[in-house]
Formats: structure tokens, C-alpha cells, sequence
């Protein structure tokens, strides 16, 4: 299988473009919570970006702002507000350089192109982008969270462009298969939805203890929280139990047998019985809103150890990191 | 998986579940004993526990080498860890899902889980003919409510809460009506049983993937053997043909179908990094039925690949992995010839450098002494495509230009010794004794010979390849996947159907007018119920609502999801907004295991409580309100 030198440069880059605008998403976030509440003319700040402000032109116009804008004037928001705003336009112009990247990187290579482990961590960051932009989409007052989903988005994405990059190349026998498309692509979608409803447990649980600081008066109550944590993972739940059984149907004709206790399925089993266990607590008195949100954050510490300890520590059948 | 420990404490179930008061006698306390156990074991809070037991017991099967996948890897941490490594083998850490702990784990959550599901399901069934509940006194505290006073009789608003509640039998509420004091008329309507029943499939599903796992573990076999391809064959008659073969607790080996495989060729493509790109065997295959017709001279044809097993009489066969046999020809000093061909294995995985032991016999030597002496091995190094050069080593799996480092041993091979050893070397032990000794050393390519001091000449004649065929049958796995298949339609269903009530109480207002209050409420965590409501507000009362509407703004004028075609289902700052007063904030929280902010009022916290104005409640409508009560412990 040839694989196309330019299409894949150019997929390299449009990946660097997706981090460094993710980037700025993020620090757009940050400043939300720096921003004083003098309100500023919105339109000379929305300048300082010709995309950023198309796609936040667009935004207005279907996402009637009464909700986000809280008490301010319709036509004056503050600084803090506005960054938000922009925050949240800069996100959406990443998503697309980032499809773009992940496009261009299945043209190149003429496969999906979930065959590595750079690949498969890029597609999570996509998938949880993209969650995190319906969240916003049907809630847009839980616009703060932003500046806790991005930085995990942002280490993903840097360990992904460095230590575990892979050059652009056609994937093993045992990989070919459109169970590999089925599989790994749900797979994706679970980890990225999962990781958000991670970010807001952990949210969830430094505003009740009181870690969060001062940040605590701009993040969104706690009950919202804890709401996105479950509704999140209540969608993110089935889509983990599809793909763990896709992995099974795939390793009965890959491997020879359904399920065979390789490290990777067992550690997948375990954050199954983990987020399982998840949704019990949720319906148990006096484990609702204590214990349920620790083991919302552990099922997504159980799918990050998954995805780096084992897939570079411990030797398995799923070892195809492309790590050399 | 809820029961009644995790009931409200107003449940019978409970008090029963309390120690027997002394001097009773010792059955009924054995009896009481076993019931608390049984009750302990069912409860959530013990499937909790056994869910976590059940994840931390499963770790250190990915944490150390496992028996059942690699045991090299296994007594190689036994060498690394022998201060640690005998402990935890006598504890079973190296078989972990073979251990009976870990098997202890499961059968109990298996054993809460039917205890739990059990009575879950009765209720269930009870509560599918069990009436709607009766209409709450005061609708206005509904985290969904609206009332306005419409120019209409009660009749006539009723006939047409008829029709909007009705239709067919998937899409109609179950409603059931009943006549208050003063011409006053409600109408309870209740929606989303499906919620309960895909619970009960999830967890029923669960069961059946076990006993089907189970099946497999019984029943079903796995054998390994390696075949060399130009036309050898494969029988799956008997475990003997095996090179490994792991059975089923009730595989004896008698009952495997015969039938076999012939392997052609076999080629594999490679990138230029020597990565490699297809993998495919050419063979031939008789099921069972030819073999036992006795039609065994034709072979029908397959091209077995990584991702596409050979499925015959039940059993699947695999391409596992490949390799080389080069073949040796040995020409003794007095002209008699032996050829020997046999599988090499790969030390490396990358560029098929592999190692073996192609071991001969002298023919005609029947004295054992004089055998013991003229025993032939030829060991070392083969490389498919060599690095050329004194050091043989391998650059590419590919056959391109394949070279073998060889020891050329003689002696005494231990084959007469009556004990096993292995194809891939020779017997260390004779080598120690100088029972057997090096005779000659050379680097061979394909045609050249090397000479003994005997004049005895061993030639490297060429390479044929070697497959790993994996036969596989497991008579579980299609029930497996069946009930994978319904876990995943119950869990989606328990997630996405909300568990709803809508109720209506029409009042005579005079003049032929009714006041119409409506009230919904969502029995599950999820919210989203406010569109739905919204519609049905709508297509009752009109799109303008007078007094109290949703969308008049008022504090306590709508539930927390009233809020447009947005809102749907994540809404997680509906209560910020919305959720004003205590009653709406209780109400949208619907659980009565939840620490409530608050103690809340009985009749605005549950809607079920028996309202005294809305008349007798049935007898039958306990069982409706511990299934309420538990319709959020589902997973």
C-alpha cells in the first residue's frame, strides 16, 4: 500500500495547527476567569480574529445568547465574557483543523486511520472536542468547564505529536480489517466522552472540597457538574460496552477466541465493571453524591492507565503503538 | 440491581429484615439468619462492594505474566522475583482467572445479581398491570406544571386528553381516570415501562453470557500444531496431532471432528522496513463428512488468512504465525542419503532470524553402541535473508538470500533415551558430557556442502516454510454473542427511556369552562422530559398559555427542562436557572434513596403518596412504589 509523502506532511501540520489553536482555545478559557465584568464593546475584541469571529458570528445567530448572558446587556458583555466566547469559536476552528489532520492522515495512508497509538490518541482529543462542543451546544452556561477540558485535550495531543508519534504507514495483517474501523473508532468515542465526564467528577469533587479556590465562583454549581459527569457517561457507557464487544467479535476471527484475558481486555474489563459500578452508586443512598463521582474519576484513570501502561509497559496482543 | 435494604425506610421489608427479638426458637433464628444473609447479599451496597472486588481481583491479571498467555514470560518473572514469585504463585496470582477468589467474586455478584432481579422482576410484572398513580393534590409543585382555563366542559377537554394520550400500543400512556368530590375529573397517565424491562434484559443478558462463557470453558477445545507446506496435512482426529492442546473440562479428545487440511503454500508480503503486509496460507480441506464418506482424494480449496478463519463442522481454524525449515541433506561416507526437513523457529520476530536442530540418524546402524556414536545434528542460525559476512545475522523476514550458520554435532542425540526433548535444539546434557561434539562449523547458502572428518558431507539444500495452524471450537459462543447483543439493547433501552408521569385534573370552573392543570414528573436522573411535556401542554391547551404557563417566566412556572428544543438531554444548568423553589428542586431530583436538600414535603417530594382528596388508593399499589422506589438502580 503506497502511502502519499504530502498528504501526510500536510496532515503532520494540520495536527500541529489543531494543538497550537487548541492552545489558544485554552488560554481564551483562562482569561474568561481573569476577566473583569467591565463591559467592553465586543466588537473590537472579536476583530483581533477574522476566523474566530465568523464562526462566532454564526454562533450568535442561532444560539440566542439570553441564556449565557446572564445579567449584562444584550448588545455589552464583559471582557471575561467575551474571551469566553471567543474561547469557545477558536475550539470550534481547532475541531475542524483537527478533522482535517485525521482526514488527511486516512488519505495518505489509504486505511482508517486509527492504526497507532498517535493516531488513536488524536481521535479521542477529537472525540472529546466534539462532546464537549454538544455539551456547550445544549447547555451554553457550563462554558467555564472549557478551561478544564482543554488541558487534558492539550497533553494528549503533546504526548501524542512527541512520544508517541508514528510516521504515516500501512498497518500489520492482524489490523486489516473493518472491524478495526468498527472497533477502534468506537473505542475512541467512548474514551474521549468518558474523559470529559472525567473532567467534570474531578471539577465536581475540588469545588466541594473546597480546592477550586476562587475559580469555584465562575465554574457552574455543582449539581451541574455532577449532572454533565452522569449524563456524559450515560451516553459514553453504551458506547464502551459496543466497542468492548466489537473488540470480542473482532478477536474471535483476529485471535481465535472471543476474549482471552490479554492485559488490554482485562484492564477494559475492569473499567467496564468500574463505570458499572459507577451507575450502581449512582442509585445507592449515601453513595449518590459521595462515592458515585470518585468512581467516575477512577473508571477514567482506569482508561488512561489502559491506554498508556499497558499498551507501552506491559507486553499483549493489543501492543501495535507503533513505538518500535 | 437494587433491593430492598436500599428501599426507603417506610418498607415492611426492612423491619422484617431486623434481628429476631430473643427466646425464639433456633430455626427460626437459622431461618432469619439465612434471610439477612440473603437480603446482605442482595443489596446494592454488596454489589457495589463485589464490583470493586471484582476489578481489583482482575488487575494483577494484567499487571504479572499470565500461565494461560505466556509462560515464559511467567518463569522468567519467577527468576526475577524469587523472594515474591512462590508466594504469589501458591495464591494463584499467575492464573487469576482460573483461581477460585476470583471465580468466588463473580458466582456472588452472579448469585446477588439473580437474588436482586428476581423479586425485581415480579414487581415488574405487577406494576404492568398495576393502575397509574393517583393524580397529586397540588400539580403546581410538579417540577413540570401548567394550569389554564379553557372555554370547554370537562367532557369535552377529557375526550381530547383521550386522544392526545392514546394511540397505538407502543406510542399510547397507560392512564386510568378517576372522579374526585365536586365533578372534578383527573386522568393519571404513565410512560416508559421499557425502562425497567431493557434493565432486565441488561441484567438477565448478563446471567446468559456467563452460563454461555461457561459452556465454552466445558465444552469447547484449543490445539496448536504447525505444518510444513508443500502438501502436508492436518488431521483433527485426535489430540496426538497436536503439537499443544488445551480441552475443556469435558473434552476427552474422542469427540473431535475429524476432518483435515492440507497446506499448499504460504506467502507473505512485506513492506521494505520489513513490516510485514498479507499474510496468506493456501490449503485444501475435507470436513468431517467427506473424511467419513471416504472421498479423501479432493481437497476443497481456501485461502487462510490473518482475520479469516476457516469455519467448518463447528470448529474454526486460524493462521497463527510462520516460519522457516531449511532442508539438510546428509551423505554418509559409504553413499546411503538422509534428507531432513523440520521447522526452525523464529528468535525474532522482525527479521525471522531463526534457530533449530535438524537431527539424523545414520541408516542401517542397528548396534546401540554404534548408534549412540554416529547421531548427526545440524543446529545454529537460519536467516531468510542474511547480512553476508563471517557473523550470519538476518536483515528482512523475506526469503532473499537465505544463509544458515551451522554446528555440525555428532554423537549421541539421547533419542533412545526415552525421554522427550525438544525439536528446536539438541539435548544440552549429552553436550556437557561430550556425549556429543561439535564436528564442524560453517555459514551455508542454499546448494553448498560442508565436509566431516569422516568424508561424511552435509548439504543446505534449500527452504520451505512453515505454518501454525490454531484449530478452535467453543459450542458457547454463539449464545455468547447473542446475549452480548441483547446486554447491549437492554442497557441502551434502561439508559434512554425515561421512566415518566403525566397527570391531569380538570375542574369545573362554571360556564362551561374548565380550569385544566397538568403536572409531569420523570422518574429518572435524567431530565429531558421538559420538551415532551411541553408538546403535549402545547397540543392540550394551545401554544399561548394564559395563567401559570411554562413560558411565562415565573419562578414556579416550569420544570427545569421547559427551556426549548435545546434543552434535551444534557441540561445540566436547567437547576440554576429554573430550579427556584425547594419543591421544584426536590421534584427534580426524584430519588428517595438521595440525600434531598432539605427535608421535603410528602406530597411534593412523592407524587405517590396517597393524596386524602384524590380518594382510595388501591391495596395493590405497594408494589408500584417499591419499584418507584429502586427504578434508578439499574445500570
Amino acid at each position: 500500500m503506497p502511502i502519499d509523502p504530502v498528504l501526510a506532511a500536510y496532515s503532520d501540520r494540520f495536527y500541529l495547527g489543531a494543538v497550537a489553536v487548541y492552545v489558544l482555545a485554552m488560554f481564551l478559557h483562562a482569561f474568561e476567569y481573569v476577566g473583569s465584568t467591565r463591559p467592553v464593546r465586543a466588537k473590537a475584541l472579536v476583530g483581533a480574529g477574522a476566523e474566530a469571529s465568523a464562526v462566532d458570528a454564526v454562533e450568535d445567530t442561532d444560539n440566542d445568547p439570553a441564556g449565557a448572558d446572564g445579567p449584562s446587556t444584550p448588545k455589552r458583555r464583559s471582557r471575561g465574557d467575551t474571551c469566553g466566547r471567543m474561547a469557545v469559536a477558536v475550539t470550534i476552528v481547532g475541531l475542524l483543523v483537527h478533522l482535517g489532520a485525521i482526514v488527511l492522515r486516512g488519505l495518505a495512508t489509504e486505511r482508517w486511520p486509527l492504526g497507532n497509538m498517535y493516531e488513536f490518541v488524536s481521535a479521542i482529543c477529537f472525540a472529546a472536542v466534539v462532546c464537549w462542543l454538544v455539551v456547550l451546544k445544549k447547555s451554553p452556561s457550563l462554558r467555564p468547564v472549557g478551561a478544564f477540558v482543554l488541558p487534558p485535550v492539550f497533553i494528549l495531543m503533546f504526548l501524542g505529536g512527541t512520544v508517541l508519534y508514528a510516521q504515516a504507514a500501512p498497518v500489520v495483517p492482524a489490523l486489516q480489517s473493518y472491524w478495526l474501523a468498527i472497533h477502534v473508532t468506537t473505542v475512541t468515542i467512548a474514551s474521549g466522552l468518558l474523559m470529559v465526564a472525567g473532567v467534570a467528577s474531578i471539577l465536581y469533587l475540588l469545588v466541594k472540597f473546597g480546592r477550586a479556590g476562587k475559580l469555584a465562583a465562575k465554574l457552574p454549581p455543582i449539581d451541574a457538574l455532577d449532572r454533565l459527569a452522569y449524563r456524559v457517561t450515560v451516553v459514553g457507557f453504551p458506547i464502551y460496552t459496543f466497542a468492548v464487544i466489537a473488540g470480542a467479535i473482532w478477536a474471535e476471527s483476529a485471535w481465535g477466541r472471543f476474549w482471552g484475558w490479554d492485559p488490554k481486555e482485562t484492564v477494559a474489563f475492569v473499567a467496564w465493571v468500574v463505570y458499572a459500578a459507577y451507575l450502581h452508586a449512582r442509585a445507592t443512598s449515601g453513595w449518590r453524591t459521595t462515592g458515585a463521582p470518585w468512581i467516575n474519576v477512577l473508571g477514567f484513570a482506569t482508561i488512561v492507565f489502559n491506554l498508556f501502561f499497558i499498551n507501552m509497559v506491559v507486553a499483549g496482543l493489543h501492543s501495535y503503538a507503533g513505538l518500535g | 440491581m437494587t433491593s430492598p435494604p436500599t428501599a426507603p425506610p417506610k418498607s415492611p421489608v426492612v423491619a422484617e429484615g431486623a434481628p429476631p427479638p430473643p427466646g425464639q426458637s433456633p430455626i427460626r433464628r437459622v431461618l432469619a439468619f439465612l434471610r439477612n444473609t440473603w437480603r446482605g447479599l442482595t443489596s446494592m451496597r454488596t454489589a457495589l462492594i463485589l464490583l470493586f472486588l471484582l476489578a481489583l481481583a482482575a488487575l494483577p491479571g494484567a499487571l504479572l505474566p499470565q500461565n494461560s498467555l505466556n509462560q515464559q514470560l511467567v518463569e522468567q518473572y519467577k527468576t526475577d522475583y524469587p523472594a515474591i514469585a512462590p508466594t504469589l504463585d501458591r495464591l494463584g496470582f499467575f492464573d487469576v482467572f482460573s483461581t477460585p477468589w476470583f471465580a468466588a467474586i463473580y458466582l456472588l455478584l452472579m448469585i446477588s445479581l439473580v437474588g436482586c432481579l428476581l423479586p425485581r422482576n415480579l414487581d415488574f410484572l405487577r406494576t404492568l398491570r398495576a393502575a397509574p398513580v393517583a393524580t397529586p393534590r397540588n400539580l403546581g409543585r410538579l417540577p413540570h406544571h401548567a394550569a389554564v382555563t379553557v372555554d370547554e366542559d370537562t367532557d369535552a377537554v377529557l375526550a381530547r386528553v383521550r386522544t392526545l394520550l392514546g394511540g397505538n400500543r407502543l406510542t399510547a400512556w397507560r392512564t386510568v381516570e378517576r372522579d374526585e368530590t365536586g365533578g372534578v375529573r383527573t386522568v393519571s397517565a404513565e410512560k416508559g415501562h421499557l425502562r425497567e424491562a431493557g434493565n432486565l434484559v441488561f441484567h438477565l443478558s448478563l446471567v446468559g453470557l456467563l452460563v454461555g462463557i461457561a459452556l465454552g470453558k466445558l465444552f469447547g477445545y484449543e490445539g496448536q500444531v504447525i505444518v510444513l507446506t508443500g502438501g502436508n496435512q492436518f488431521c483433527n482426529s485426535s489430540i496426538l496431532g497436536y503439537d499443544s492442546f488445551r480441552a475443556g473440562l469435558r473434552v476427552d479428545g474422542t469427540e473431535l471432528a475429524p476432518f483435515c487440511v492440507q497446506v499448499n503454500d504460504f506467502t507473505a508480503d512485506y513492506l521494505p522496513n520489513g513490516q510485514p503486509d498479507t499474510y496468506r496460507a493456501q490449503i485444501g480441506y475435507q470436513t468431517a463428512e467427506d473424511v467419513e464418506a471416504g472421498d479423501t482424494s479432493n481437497w476443497k480449496p481456501y485461502e487462510l488468512q490473518v482475520n479469516h478463519p476457516l469455519r467448518l463442522d463447528g470448529a474454526r481454524v486460524y493462521l497463527l504465525g510462520h516460519g522457516y525449515a531449511p532442508q539438510f541433506t546428509v551423505t554418509w561416507p559409504d553413499g546411503q542419503q538422509r534428507t531432513g526437513v523440520i521447522q526452525w523457529r523464529p528468535v525474532d520476530q522482525t527479521t525471522f532470524l531463526s534457530e533449530g536442530a535438524t537431527k539424523f540418524e545414520r541408516p542401517g546402524v542397528t548396534d546401540p553402541a554404534q548408534r549412540q556414536d554416529s547421531g548427526l545434528a545440524v543446529t545454529g542460525l537460519f536467516a531468510p535473508t542474511s547480512s553476508g559476512g563471517d557473523v550470519v545475522t538476518s536483515i528482512y523476514p523475506d526469503l532473499r538470500n537465505p544463509e544458515v550458520a551451522i554446528d555440525v554435532m555428532r554423537g549421541d542425540l539421547g533419542l533412545d533415551d526415552g525421554r522427550g526433548q525438544s525439536i528446536f535444539t539438541v539435548d544440552q546434557s549429552k553436550v556437557d558430557s561430550g556425549a556429543l561434539k561439535q564436528v564442524a562449523r560453517a555459514n551455508l547458502t542454499p546448494g553448498q556442502s560442508v565436509t566431516l572428518d569422516d568424508g561424511t558431507q552435509v548439504r543446505f539444500d534449500s527452504v520451505t516454510s512453515w505454518v501454525s495452524l490454531q484449530v478452535s471450537h467453543d459450542p458457547g459462543q454463539e449464545s455468547v454473542l447473542i446475549f452480548a447483543i441483547l446486554l447491549l439493547l437492554g442497557l441502551g433501552t434502561s439508559l434512554a427511556v425515561k421512566r415518566r408521569r403525566f397527570w391531569v385534573r380538570l375542574v369545573p370552573a362554571g360556564d362551561g369552562r374548565t380550569e385544566v392543570r397538568l403536572g409531569g414528573l420523570a422518574r429518572t436522573d435524567q431530565a429531558g422530559y421538559g420538551e415532551e411535556f411541553e408538546r403535549l401542554r402545547a397540543e392540550l391547551l394551545g401554544t399561548a398559555p394564559d395563567s401559570g404557563g411554562p413560558d411565562s417566566g415565573g419562578p414556579d412556572s416550569s420544570g427545569p427542562d421547559s427551556g426549548g428544543p435545546d434543552s434535551d438531554a444534557p441540561d445540566p444548568d436547567a437547576p440554576v436557572t429554573d430550579a427556584t423553589g425547594p419543591a421544584a428542586r426536590d421534584a427534580a431530583v426524584p430519588d428517595p434513596d438521595g440525600p434531598a436538600p432539605g427535608p421535603p414535603e410528602p406530597d411534593a417530594a412523592d407524587p405517590d403518596a396517597p393524596d386524602p382528596a384524590a380518594g382510595t388508593v388501591p391495596p395493590d399499589r405497594r408494589p408500584t412504589d417499591t419499584s418507584d422506589s429502586t427504578d434508578r438502580g439499574e445500570t
